[in-house]
């Protein structure tokens, strides 16, 4: 669970998280936003199906792999959240045509 | 895209201070010089947000990050071409770049390549290290820096090193709470580090560095001489187990594990490229082999900052601009006599800015359980395996990781080793009873940052080579 500085100002984006509206600021990574939206799991694994959420923050780890706007198995950490993005947790493997 | 030049002098590669650094000295004295980034702005992971941070306080971050701002301006300034958001996935020995941009790829030509790819932090391999809400320290300074977000309910940190203790003390600084500090520092390290405390004390980082101890320690429950630490939960962390020496088993509840002992080089690009690299015994990590301006064993690649050696960040932005003087010399701009010159004050600056550093890479050597860990222990988290199943493969003949792959997949996965290689080198080396020196590294392949098959037919190609293909 993450929570906002109450100082923490800036724009808010408006985006979807596997079709639930939420809200980010502008400037947040997906991954921090997912995390700010209490969405602290992001993924299953295509090994085990265990969950997964956010462990690098900086690219390295692909754990905070998600589906953005279709395409699947996008780094949610490198990737900045846009207005009207919409950004699915993903199960296992990525799927054909995603 | 359109913007770029065909071809540039000098290409850096990470935009944290060496990178920025390297880039605005070289653009400044003349060379047509390009700064690729992964990130959407500069500062690396370091700086991070530099430039736009919603921290509006500045004493939460602290005077150190603030300074990452200096080198913003003069890189602005300087005329190099910068494109962030960009990963590089490949640099090769004809110094022709591999990158790949807003989903399209592209092979960038260049006289000289600066790899200044930073560091990440040790894996820290503990049971339920996978759990979601197990991070690692850095990526909740990186979520500070970057949203202003801090971990809420029960938080515990774990581990050892200065970053972990920055990171507590811009918690408290910021009103966040923490639970915890769960201190892995094993004792008999001091025996090591105390002969090298007086060159530490001579540093400018001592006053600091105890100032900072000495808050955390007074507002936070510190718990020294950690062992047998592990994640527990369903679903995700919940509770975090741990000993105290030998002490009985204790449990803490937990929503948020923030695991660090260390940073290490980020070796995959330099690796990947072809760079000669050695084992080093004080940082326990795989460093790329570089001369005192930087040089690596390729003609035409050096590397500067983290990315060869563990220096921090002031270190690396003096190693950023020897680096960028050498490549005026080897390019011919300036001759050796100038290049000697206008080196020494940025050599004093280094000798400076490193001085007590084997003090800290003593004292805060990451414990062997956290190195070599436990059967039960996932170490690739991307394929989910064992420290067991890697001494099993041992058992079976696996000399070194480059085997566990094909024995296991281990390191095969999209991290492409990045999280697992250092644990594998010392799990292999332990049950062999070798040096990781004599275990290897994985020998990494471009690409080192995943591409969609898209992005690489998106490569602009000659008619001959669309010939070549078309017509055989």
């Amino acid at each position: 669970m993450f929570q906002r500085l109450p100082d923490a100002g800036g724009e808010r984006v408006s985006f979807t998280i596997d079709g639930r509206p939420a809200e980010a600021l502008s400037g947040d990574s997906v991954a921090a936003a997912l995390l700010a939206n209490g969405v602290g799991a992001c993924r299953t694994t295509p090994v085990s199906g265990a969950p997964r959420g956010p462990y690098c923050m900086m690219g390295v780890c692909f754990d905070c792999l998600v589906t953005i706007d279709g395409t699947g198995n996008q780094q949610g950490c490198q990737i900045r959240v846009r207005p009207g993005m919409r950004v699915e947790t993903q199960n296992g493997k990525r799927e054909i045509e995603r | 895209m359109t913007d770029l030049k065909p071809r540039y002098d000098l290409a850096v590669i990470g935009a944290g201070p060496a990178g920025l650094a390297a880039a605005t000295l070289a653009a400044t004295r003349g060379l047509s010089t390009v700064l690729l980034d992964e990130q959407t702005a500069p500062g690396g992971q370091i700086y991070r947000a530099i430039t736009r941070s919603p921290v509006k306080n500045p004493s939460v971050l602290g005077t150190d990050y603030w300074h990452g701002a200096d080198l913003v301006g003069p890189f602005r300034d300087s005329g190099a071409d910068y494109l962030p958001g960009t990963a590089v996935w490949s640099v090769s020995r004809t110094l022709d770049i591999g990158l790949s941009r807003d989903g399209a790829a592209r092979i960038l030509p260049a006289r000289h390549v600066i790899l200044a790819t930073g560091a990440l932090e040790r894996p820290f391999p503990i049971p339920g290290w996978t759990l979601p809400g197990v991070m690692g320290a850095g990526a909740a300074q990186i979520l500070l820096k970057t949203s202003g977000l801090v971990a809420s309910g029960g938080v515990v940190m774990a581990g050892s090193g200065p970053l972990l203790w920055l990171l507590a003390w811009q918690y408290l600084r910021a009103g966040a709470r923490i639970d915890a500090i769960l201190d892995t520092t094993p004792r008999e390290n001091w025996r090591q580090a105390m002969p090298l405390l007086p060159a530490f004390a001579r540093s400018g980082y001592v006053g600091k560095g105890l100032k900072l101890l000495l808050e955390v320690r007074r507002k936070v429950k510190v718990i020294g001489n950690v062992s047998a630490l592990r994640a527990e939960g369903d679903g995700r962390v919940q509770t975090v187990v741990y000993r105290q020496g030998d002490g009985a088993e204790q449990r803490l509840p937990a929503d948020t594990l923030l695991l660090h002992h260390g940073v290490i080089p980020n070796i995959n690009l330099a690796n990947a490229t072809g760079c000669a690299q050695s084992w080093d015994e004080a940082q326990r990590c795989w460093v790329p082999d570089v001369d005192g301006w930087g040089a690596t064993s390729v003609e035409g690649v050096s590397i500067a900052g983290d990315g060869a050696g563990i220096g921090g960040a002031l270190a690396a932005e003096h190693r950023g601009r020897l680096t960028a003087l050498d490549a005026l010399h080897r390019l011919g701009a300036i001759d050796r006599a100038t290049r000697d010159r206008d080196a020494a004050p940025h050599r004093e600056a280094l000798d400076r800015a490193l001085r007590g550093r084997d003090f800290l890479d003593a004292l805060y050597r990451p414990g062997r359980e956290f190195r070599v860990p436990a059967d039960d222990t996932i170490v690739c988290r991307c394929e989910e395996v064992t420290a067991g199943q890697v001494r099993e493969a041992v058992k079976l003949g696996v000399s070194g990781p480059n085997q566990t792959k094909s024995f296991l997949r281990c390191g095969m996965g999209p991290c492409q080793g990045r999280l697992c290689g250092p644990t594998v080198v010392e799990v292999i080396a332990d049950a062999r009873g070798v040096s990781p020196a004599e275990v290897g590294y994985y020998r990494l392949r471009p690409p080192v940052k995943p591409i969609t098959l898209a992005e690489l037919a998106s490569l602009p190609k000659a008619e001959d080579e669309v010939a070549a293909v078309m017509h055989h």
